[in-house]
């Protein structure tokens, strides 16, 4: 159970990001993660609220976006998606050295924010 | 991991981009920015630093994963005995309580660096930066990082190691590569411990364990070994003897390695391909 750490650093992130756009209010915090990430999305949205109780991003709702795991096969060349997360063979030809193009992102996609100017872009 | 160029939009996320730090208004009227950051890159950034200062100092740095009791220690133990002669190593130990491992590779005449976690389940990169702190790395060759016993949160934290190597004792059962793809799936090498017991354990396949492993689409190879009865332990050494040669070259032309399990933007400051 490692999701309420992965919450506060997200939590660190989401306040750099808002205090970049001179942001009062955080409202939605979307997630993109992947089923090889290693966190489980259900206990994210467990941990959120205790990672940003009395933060900007308390009243935030959080958005995750689950992702499919994509391969691509190193011997015919197709791309499939994973049936389960043990079982990382080529759809086409079964064969298991294949190339993952995506499922493992544990990704903070984006913030919808409260400003009080719309002139301020990201200097990252 | 850096928020300036770009590194952290891979082939497998770039589909998910919109333009990238752009404010955008929802439809519903307020500001929308994109991020698209990795949600661990506080511990990622650490683990680069991590890194560096392990490549600095020309050091090969491994990660130890494992459950509890399958035979971390002990195989340190064996290894120290066999290469302390050839290698100058030093092992940081990663517990929720006690000193109890540090002191079994200490009495090695190894210097052993333990962190008590508390309850943090998993080292992070943070962690392993305050042990480096207390490590000399100019003294050492070979860093050995024996993490939490635990089979799911430490797959997830990069330390700034070079190499993950997960053990699998064969009291343990052939099919937890499957049942802990992340973890397994992490490792660059798969350890088979106490394989003297396979003569009295007559429900462990080695074979069955190494399938299970490429259902993972990891090449990483297998070995078996018993620590304790000091068999198998050879091709362990060879194995060793090879990262340590090849981490000396890659330094030698200012590059260096990363575990097969890789935040994706410091695949992209490597130029690594991250994935068999």
């Amino acid at each position: 159970m490692h999701e309420l750490s992965v919450c506060q650093s997200l939590l660190g992130q989401i306040e750099l990001t808002a205090r970049q756009h001179h942001a009062s209010r955080v409202h939605r915090v979307s997630l993109k993660i992947g089923p090889l990430s290693g966190v489980e999305p259900q206990l994210l949205q467990q941990a959120f609220p205790i990672a940003v109780a009395g933060s900007i991003a308390e009243t935030a709702t959080l958005d995750i976006e689950l992702l499919p795991i994509r391969l691509e096969c190193r011997q015919c060349g197709a791309e499939s998606e994973a049936a389960a997360a043990n079982q990382l063979i080529c759809g086409q030809c079964g064969h298991w050295q294949t190339r993952l193009l995506s499922g493992d992102e544990m990704l903070l996609a984006s913030l919808e924010l409260d400003r009080p100017t719309d002139e301020q872009t990201v200097n990252g | 991991m850096c928020d300036t160029c770009g590194c952290n939009v891979t082939n497998g996320n770039r589909h998910l981009l919109q333009p990238a730090g752009k404010l955008e208004k929802t439809a519903d009227g307020k500001s929308a920015v994109t991020v698209l950051q990795s949600l661990l890159s506080e511990n990622d950034h650490q683990a680069l630093h991590n890194r560096q200062h392990f490549d600095q100092h020309g050091v090969l740095a491994i990660n130890l994963m494992s459950s509890p009791g399958s035979g971390k220690t002990a195989l340190l133990e064996a290894t120290i005995d066999a290469l302390a002669g050839r290698y100058r190593i030093a092992v940081i130990e990663g517990d929720l309580e006690t000193e109890n491992d540090a002191e079994r590779i200490r009495a090695r005449g190894v210097t052993a660096i333990q962190i008590a976690t508390g309850s943090a389940c998993h080292l992070d990169a943070h962690m392993v930066h305050d042990a480096l702190h207390r490590l000399n790395l100019a003294d050492y060759d070979l860093v050995f990082i024996e993490n939490v016993g635990n089979l799911v949160c430490p797959a997830s934290f990069d330390l700034g190691h070079h190499h993950n190597i997960t053990l699998l004792s064969v009291t343990e059962g052939d099919d937890k590569p499957a049942k802990y793809p992340i973890m397994f799936r992490a490792a660059d090498l798969m350890l088979l411990t106490k394989t003297d017991l396979l003569a009295v354990l007559d429900d462990f396949e080695p074979q069955k364990a190494e399938q299970c492993l490429r259902q993972l689409a990891n090449p990483a190879p297998m070995l078996s070994l018993s620590a304790t009865r000091q068999q198998g332990l050879e091709a362990w050494f060879d194995w060793l003897d090879d990262a340590i040669a090849s981490h000396r070259q890659r330094l030698e032309q200012g590059e260096t390695v990363l575990p097969k399990i890789q935040s994706d933007g410091a695949r992209w400051h490597t130029g690594e391909a991250g994935h068999p």
